[in-house]
């Protein structure tokens, strides 16, 4: 058989890589307020706040993109989910540059304070991991890679364990120190924000999944309505 | 007394009795009746086999989509439901057709009287070359109804029914030829109507139509199917998406899946149904 809606092909293949270009400039939003706030650099962790306005633009160009194709082309199936998922995958990518751009504001306060505690060794670890994570999701998202689904998702668990370290350690030291309330409290926030980073990537490699396998797979960390029991382990490579 | 057993059959309501041994279905979460089924079928047009093997169920005041490229199968396959094959020579079914759990090949069916329990409308409207009114009434008076009353009440109730009532109240004595394209057709469901059908096949119903009266048309299966199992064949695979409940894939003969709407249009399992409505094949 003929293969047929060439035209079509090359618009989902500019979107794919639109989508990529949006999600690797916040992946560089990330890194660079993380490194900023580590530094500490405040010129670098201002740098961040235009690039989340030439991300914000990106996701409405490709949330454009996405309804003109709905209403054009009429897609079915897989690249009805591929179109749809999209849609949803940009709102996650959107708020991670948010996120991003909130750690860069923290940055440039504690510049002035040039304060070190030991938590800064765990704020570039757990920056790597949800850098990864953000990374791994678009590779999956290129690559049909649901080994990468599978470990985005389990790499959460990872950021959710140091995040919950993390936060233990820095009310320890408020609770010794009350000098550094301020500056620890910062840091509170910014392993919340990249907490909440490592969520909005396994969201993204959730659509990932639904584009390859059709199937929307409830979180492992959302309870079952009316259910004790923890769900079953996700595995979304063999849930296909 | 014959007259009033007719007239009688004329006043029952519209929705065909319950078949008296309903068959019921659980299909993709749910429940449906069987109205008609088609098990092992196998079609030759002399030498040509023309289905293989077709295993399918129709669910009772459901639309089922019947999708596939040219050639697949599937206007042959509408058309051994009510025995319109049996026109064309060397024509031959094998497998098991029923309808309410009855054989519609069995030796005592009459398929006249099939007919008229499985109508169809075509792709072009076909009304005959006479008034609105006695195309609407040309069914009843075949089947012995000649009671100008009852004829009367028929033509108004089936014209209703098929939203076309008032546009032509006024002049059901006019050629029916008359009408619009999108007006005929609704006439020749009307036509359909009147016999009061269990089933009505369609055979790209609106293909011949202008969007306006295609829209008209899909709204009119929509008020039907809660009376009517419906059958569409149909190569608009968004008009299968925005009328049925269920669809099958046609393919060389072949049913390749079948399923509810959704599911077809948004996660089908078979590849080749995947590639055929993401037009990726024709």
């Amino acid at each position: 058989m003929a293969l047929t809606r060439v035209h079509f092909d090359e618009e989902l293949n500019e979107l794919r890589a639109k989508l990529l270009r949006m999600g690797t400039a916040t992946e560089e939003m990330v890194r660079d307020a993380v490194i900023a706030l580590v530094r500490p650099d405040r010129k670098l962790a201002a740098s961040v706040l235009p690039r989340d306005d030439e991300v914000d633009d990106m996701n409405r160009d490709i949330e454009a993109d996405c309804l003109r194709l709905l209403a054009l082309q009429q897609p079915m199936a897989s690249d009805l989910r591929f179109i749809g998922a999209i849609i949803n995958i940009t709102i996650d990518i959107e708020r991670i540059g948010d996120h991003a751009v909130d750690i860069s504001k923290v940055a440039q306060r504690m510049s002035d304070e040039s304060v070190f505690y030991r938590p800064l060794v765990d704020i570039p670890r757990l920056g790597e991991l949800t850098g990864a994570m953000l990374h791994d999701a678009l590779e999956a998202f290129i690559h049909h890679d649901m080994a990468l689904v599978d470990k985005v998702i389990d790499d959460d668990d990872a950021v959710d364990a140091l995040y919950s370290q993390m936060r233990a350690d820095l009310r320890e030291r408020m609770q010794q120190d009350p000098s550094c309330v301020v500056p620890a409290s910062h840091l509170l926030f910014v392993a919340h924000y990249l907490e909440r980073i490592g969520d909005h990537c396994t969201n993204i490699a959730e659509r990932v999944a639904f584009i390859e396998t059709g199937r929307l797979v409830r979180s492992p960390h959302t309870p079952i309505p009316g259910g004790d029991a923890p769900p079953p382990t996700l595995r979304l490579s063999s849930a296909a | 007394m014959g007259a009033m057993q007719v007239q009688q059959s004329v006043h029952t309501p519209q929705a065909a009795p319950p078949p008296p041994e309903v068959t019921r279905r659980v299909q993709d979460g749910r429940a449906e009746s069987v109205r008609a089924e088609a098990k092992k079928v196998d079609f030759f047009y002399g030498d040509f086999q023309a289905l293989k093997n077709i295993n399918i169920e129709l669910f009772d005041r459901r639309i089922t989509a019947l999708i596939g490229p040219s050639g697949c199968g599937k206007s042959t396959f509408l058309r051994t439901l009510n025995r319109m094959n049996d026109l064309i020579e060397g024509a031959r079914v094998e497998g098991s057709i029923t309808l309410d759990g009855q054989d519609v090949n069995g030796p005592t069916v009459d398929p006249a009287e099939l007919r008229k329990r499985v109508g169809m409308v075509f792709q072009r409207p076909n009304p005959f070359p006479m008034s609105i009114f006695d195309n609407i009434a040309y069914g009843p008076r075949i089947h012995g109804q000649n009671n100008k009353k009852a004829l009367g009440e028929i033509v108004e109730r089936s014209l209703k029914q098929a939203v076309l009532w008032d546009e032509v109240k006024d002049k059901l004595k006019q050629s029916a030829l008359a009408l619009s394209g999108g007006q005929q057709q609704r006439l020749c469901i009307a036509r359909v109507l009147a016999v009061e059908p269990e089933v009505i096949l369609m055979d790209e119903p609106a293909s011949a139509l202008d969007p306006n009266s295609t829209l008209r048309i899909e709204d009119l299966m929509h008020e039907l199917k809660g009376r009517y199992t419906i059958v569409l064949v149909t190569h608009n695979m968004q008009q299968a998406a925005r009328v049925s409940d269920y669809t099958g894939f046609f393919l060389k003969g072949e049913l390749m899946e079948f399923g509810a709407t959704e599911k077809i249009f948004t996660t089908p399992e078979n590849k080749a149904t995947e590639d055929y409505i993401r037009g990726r094949f024709g």
